[in-house]
């Protein structure tokens, strides 16, 4: 790239100190340049994004009814694992006494869940730390010292709202977007 | 016959080549009669070695790649099939897999040479800081070649590893987001690893070439850490170091063999001969061997972006260090107190990578909270300190005078390369 240090070496052909056409036709030449790198740079860089048949992978429907309280499936959205937790009166109580207790990352059972359907807890299963999959979803599984989920990678310990309370990791489990089709069935994403 | 480089070189056809392209008398000059400290010792041995190593990657690599699929569903079979059915693809494998340790064994005792002998001070500053580029790009194609297999490790070391950029503030996920290609470690993943993984070796060639060219302006270090003052201070590099160098590689193809040969899975990890499984977690992961005490800076802080910023300075203050480094003089030997603390540092390494191969709980995570405090401390405060007020041992007159038992007089063998250097 030119740069402003070439200047110098122009001022003889105009005699002086001042800008000269010479001085101009420089910097437009470069900020041309620029724009032009730019341009070409810019669809490299956005070609590692995701790409539209990737993008179009990006909803799943899960069929709820055969999940009993207390069980929890795994299933997936783009190329995610999702927990889906149908959670049991005690475990909604236990998430509600925990609304006020130590939150790292504050939030209320009930922002974390559909209205009337609190028995119902979706959250993406990649622990917020660094992206493995926490242990609890299955009942035999170690849930930690909170009831929800547990991380073996850095033992990071989630409760049953899905929310960080103890370990290295700095945010709740995400609660991915999704809507009820009907009673038993929703649509993630 | 303007325009045309006057060779000295007897063969018509080298000389008839040379005038027109002087690559034989660059060779000449640059290993050839290319004037040497005469007093080196082994450890001036593992420079050729990466290299040689270097090369060695490359050219297994490129007969693996003849054999690799780069695609979720069958990069791990492809992989068995070079261990089962490819003529020596076992070889070849093992040769790359062993290598890649082998490259870091090799480097990291390059950089303990280069910091016991100070040799990253004025006027190597840019050649040391080439160094710690050089050291970066291993890591990255290291990290990228491990993810090939498609194994558990592969995919959850990739998975850790490329989490680490949403530790960023706002742009983090997005980082993440493009670095995978889509929401999760996957196949696009996978096939950029694979183009990177080709690249960077040949970017890694490009620089070592700048770390040459850059080594053959100020010339070697020494053991002694002085300035080489005449022709009796050095030797043509050929024989007398391509010599020593050979002795260094027989040794370094033993030790390569044993690994090759009797214990090629010996620095892997199990886990990776399954093939990857988004859903399941292994129970601990753990990065290869040569990344262990990064990962320990890493785990040693309980925030997540200060663990990541921690884990990058630890290289970054390397690039720092010619000038964190107050001491004039260069070698441990006439530095009574850094020669013990340079040791001290190893051991932190050491522990530090001990720590990072451990469950992050317990005693370990306190070991590497110390290990990583002292590992900063000695560079951003111990060595700025300790060049002010360290008493350093008289330095020799010169090279010659130290080593040679005449005391440096003018010696046959180093005179008869005097002639060839004016020319």
């Amino acid at each position: 790239m030119a740069d402003s240090a070439a200047a110098p070496q122009a001022a003889p052909h105009a005699g002086g100190a001042e800008v000269t056409k010479r001085d101009f036709l420089k910097l437009v030449t470069a900020a041309g340049a620029a724009v032009g790198v730019g341009a070409i740079v810019w669809p490299l860089v956005d070609s590692m994004n995701p790409s539209a048949d990737v993008l179009a992978l990006s909803s799943t429907t899960v069929d709820l009814a055969p999940v009993t309280a207390g069980q929890a499936i795994t299933v997936m959205w783009r190329g995610k694992p999702v927990f889906v937790r149908h959670r049991t009166p005690e475990e909604i109580a236990k998430a509600k006494v925990d609304d006020k207790g130590r939150l790292p990352d504050p939030a209320l059972d009930a922002a974390r869940v559909k209205p009337g359907k609190e028995q119902w807890l979706i959250v993406v299963g990649i622990c917020t730390h660094l992206g493995c999959v926490p242990l609890g979803n299955r009942s035999t599984e170690v849930r930690g010292e909170y009831g929800g989920w547990f991380c073996p990678c850095h033992g990071s310990h989630y409760d049953t709202s899905g929310r960080i309370r103890q370990g290295p990791a700095p945010a709740n489990l995400a609660v991915p977007p999704y809507a009820f089709e009907g009673d038993t069935k929703i649509k993630i994403g | 016959m303007a325009g045309l480089h006057k060779s000295e070189f007897e063969n018509p056809v080298i000389n008839w080549v040379d005038s027109r392209l002087p690559i034989f008398t660059m060779l000449q000059k640059e290993y050839g009669v290319f004037p040497t400290p005469r007093n080196f010792n082994y450890f001036w041995n593992f420079g050729a070695l990466a290299m040689i190593n270097l090369v060695i990657m490359i050219a297994t690599g490129i007969f693996l790649a003849m054999n690799y699929t780069a695609h979720k569903d069958m990069a791990f079979d492809s992989v068995e099939r070079i261990m089962r059915d490819v003529n020596w693809g076992w070889l070849l494998r093992y040769v790359h897999a062993n290598g890649a340790s082998m490259f870091f064994i090799v480097v990291y005792i390059h950089m303990f040479r280069g910091l016991y002998y100070g040799s990253y001070k004025t006027p190597r500053e840019l050649l040391w800081i080439l160094g710690v580029i050089i050291m970066l790009l291993m890591m990255a194609t290291a990290f990228m070649g491990y993810v090939l297999p498609w194994g558990q490790m592969s995919y959850w070391g990739a998975t850790v590893i490329t989490n680490l950029f949403s530790a960023f503030p706002l742009v983090g996920e997005h980082i993440v987001t493009w670095l995978w290609g889509g929401f999760s470690v996957d196949n696009p993943t996978l096939n950029r690893f694979f183009s990177l993984h080709y690249l960077l070796p040949f970017v890694l060639v490009g620089v070592v070439f700048l770390h040459i060219a850059a080594l053959h302006i100020t010339g070697s270090n020494n053991p002694l850490g002085i300035d080489v003052k005449g022709p009796q201070d050095t030797l043509p590099f050929h024989p007398y170091y391509t010599i020593k160098d050979s002795v260094g590689i027989c040794v370094y193809f033993i030790v390569f063999a044993l690994f090759v040969f009797f214990a090629p899975n010996y620095l892997g990890h199990a886990d990776n001969y399954i093939p990857a499984n988004p859903l399941v977690t292994p129970a601990h992961i753990v990065p290869e061997w040569y990344f262990l005490p990064f990962y320990a800076i890493l785990r040693s802080v309980p925030d997540k972006l200060g663990g990541v910023l921690l884990m990058f300075a630890s290289i970054g203050v390397l690039a720092l260090l010619p000038w964190l480094d107050t001491s004039p003089v260069r070698s441990a030997r006439f530095r009574p107190v850094y020669r013990i603390l340079i040791i001290v540092l190893v051991v932190t390494c050491v522990v530090l990578g001990v720590c990072g191969g451990k469950p992050a709980e317990g005693i370990w995570v306190v070991l590497s909270r110390i290990a990583t405090a002292y590992y900063f401390l000695h560079f951003l405060v111990i060595l700025p300190v300790l060049g002010k007020f360290e008493r350093t041992l008289p330095l020799p007159e010169s090279i010659s005078r130290a080593v040679l038992p005449t005391g440096g007089g003018p010696l046959p063998g180093g005179a008869a390369a005097k002639p060839m250097e004016k020319a």
